[in-house]
């Protein structure tokens, strides 16, 4: 039984929704968040060359992709090639609505629509999967932030290294005079001590 | 004051140059503009984003602006053409499978290969091509419509996908722009059998497109932009440029491709197969030389004429390759132009001397491989 959700209805059941991505994980999250507001009638594609035919078996009304997913020009051409699947896969969301496309470009998420549903219908599955995949982007740009850390901070230990073996400071000189100049250059710390890993690979 | 910082959507293709030297060597921070370049992962993708308003100005395929004006696929919007970006650069090629059935056809003769094609009969030939909308589509259409009995199913691949998509067999052959067509060489999983300029030698391949009402409200910004791009063609086709031209895109951390792939596109020098020596292709990929850059008004009709366009369609796509703008804004800085902005296309057989804003100017040739010509002025429709 579908429970919570705000336009659930009978208006909205038996949606039939596909979902193109690779990563399991993702395609869990959005599954769920999509069960949970009501859908279930939803499938999951891994690989886009099976597209044809699965959106022929299936015939999605909607079909939701990544914005950054490489294949969506396969999924636009199929679209086109109404004679092959005779179910046209139409529109990028409704133009008409530019908050809606707002939306959905910011949180990276497209979607085709299956001709001759009504916007309202629409509107809902597509609210839900901006909500998710606004989650999903926050998560990954989280992550991108912590790798980044990392990196910076080996760089960083590797600049420290440096000094310390070509000028016989210690670690804690090391580092404020890295700091020291960043601060003089109007530069980041981490820049400093690229500036400096680069300059010693190039003069070894 | 500071730099306007300006959002540019690209595809990492090596004919993206223009906007990467533009940025590198200080074109464009010449003009007081500084661009920030955004890779994009689809044509799909850089289309909705350009007409949402998250990117100012964009690298397309030369019929993407034309087709959406014309209110043509997923996302219509008034998208003008300022420039065109690149000429040519396109390569076909079969599996090595496909090749075998093929018996002996030269390099570049795309008469013999489709008359090879199509007595081959068989299965429907699959083909890859990038995006539905792009020249190598058109041309690959335009081309296997001179065989009737040719039966082809169109099928479109990521570029960085298509040697992968030929060595599993998903596709026959491919139309792609370079790198991509030399890296399947350099797997030796395909032989490439023509380039794009063998079925039309002047074909528009990429061009420099930003949304119509945009440019409208930004003409100062719209000037710098076009003189940036512009310098940079004319630096990317100054024959001493290029050795220095493949290590600048080969270290850009916009391209990321290694320089033995960006160099025979911008040489022009390519090998069609592991084994052969490579071929010398002249005007492979032109960015500045003979008016390359001047969006005339007769491609884009050539292009309309393509996807069908009406009256009202041909209009549409004759009105947003802004040669008019490119007429003001460029002649302040000697650019050189043609005299007429739209010309019969396919006429020249030749490299031909034309009335130019500065006296006379060269054309390369632009005949189609079926030595048709095309003619949409309005007199003659």
């Amino acid at each position: 039984m579908p429970r919570g959700g705000p336009n659930v209805g009978h208006m909205i059941q038996n949606l039939r929704i596909l979902v193109v991505e690779p990563n399991p994980e993702r395609v869990r999250e959005i599954v769920d968040a999509l069960s949970e507001a009501g859908w279930s009638d939803v499938k999951a594609l891994a690989q886009i060359s099976a597209l044809d035919r699965t959106v022929k078996d299936f015939a999605p009304d909607i079909v939701l992709i990544d914005l950054a997913n490489p294949d969506r020009d396969t999924l636009e051409h199929i679209s086109y090639a109404t004679e092959t699947t005779k179910r046209a896969v139409a529109l990028f969301v409704d133009q008409t609505d530019d908050d809606l496309t707002q939306a959905a470009l910011n949180a990276g998420v497209s979607a085709y629509v299956v001709d001759g549903l009504k916007m309202e219908r629409i509107k809902a599955v597509l609210q839900t999967a901006i909500a998710r995949f606004k989650i999903m982007r926050q998560m990954q740009s989280e992550l991108d932030a912590a790798k980044q850390a990392l990196e910076d901070r080996k760089t960083i230990d590797r600049a420290k290294g440096i000094l310390m073996r070509q000028r016989g400071m210690s670690e804690d000189d090391a580092y404020n005079l890295l700091r020291k100049t960043a601060m003089g250059q109007n530069k980041k710390v981490i820049d400093v001590a690229q500036a400096l890993v680069t300059a010693a690979e190039l003069l070894s | 004051m500071s730099d306007t910082v300006l959002n540019c959507g690209y595809v990492p293709l090596v004919d993206c140059a223009p906007l990467v030297i533009a940025k590198e060597l200080g074109f464009a921070a010449e003009e007081g503009l500084s661009l920030n370049l955004l890779r994009q992962p689809s044509w799909s993708a850089l289309r909705d984003l350009l007409a949402a308003g998250h990117l100012d100005a964009a690298q397309m395929l030369s019929p993407m602006p034309v087709a959406m004006s014309m209110g043509l696929g997923g996302m219509p919007a008034r998208i003008d053409t300022l420039m065109v970006l690149s000429v040519n650069g396109t390569v076909f090629g079969v599996s090595n499978a496909l090749r075998a059935e093929l018996g002996p056809v030269l390099f570049g003769d795309a008469d013999a290969l489709l008359a090879a094609l199509a007595a081959r009969g068989g299965a429907p030939l699959r083909i890859g091509v990038p995006f539905h909308y792009s020249m190598h589509r058109l041309l690959l259409s335009y081309w296997t419509s001179a065989a009737p009995g040719l039966a082809i199913e169109e099928i479109t691949v990521p570029p960085p996908r298509m040697a992968d998509a030929v060595a599993d067999g998903f596709v026959d052959a491919f139309w792609v722009g370079e790198p991509w067509g030399s890296l399947a060489v350099h797997q030796s999983v395909a032989e490439l059998m023509m380039t794009g300029r063998d079925v039309w030698q002047f074909a528009p391949e990429k061009v420099l497109a930003a949304r119509h009402d945009w440019v409208e409200a930004n003409e100062d910004i719209v000037r710098r932009l076009m003189r940036a791009i512009y310098q940079a063609a004319a630096w990317l086709d100054t024959p001493r440029n290029k050795p220095l031209a493949v290590e600048i895109l080969g270290r850009s951390e916009h391209l990321s491709l290694s320089p033995y792939l960006i160099d025979p596109a911008l040489t022009g020098h390519l090998s069609p197969s592991p084994t052969a020596s490579p071929a010398v292709v002249p005007r492979f990929l032109q960015f500045h030389n003979h008016a390359a850059s001047f969006p005339w008004r007769s491609q884009a009709a050539w292009i309309a004429d393509q996807l069908g366009a009406d009256v009202g369609g041909m209009e549409k796509a004759k009105a947003c390759f802004r040669s008019d703008l490119y007429r003001r804004n460029l002649s302040g800085i000697g650019a050189d132009m043609p005299g007429a902005s739209e010309k019969e296309e396919g006429a020249l057989r030749v490299e031909t001397d034309v009335a130019s804003t500065r006296g006379h100017m060269i054309l390369a040739p632009d005949a189609f491989f079926d030595g048709r010509t095309f003619d949409f002025s309005s007199e003659n429709r």
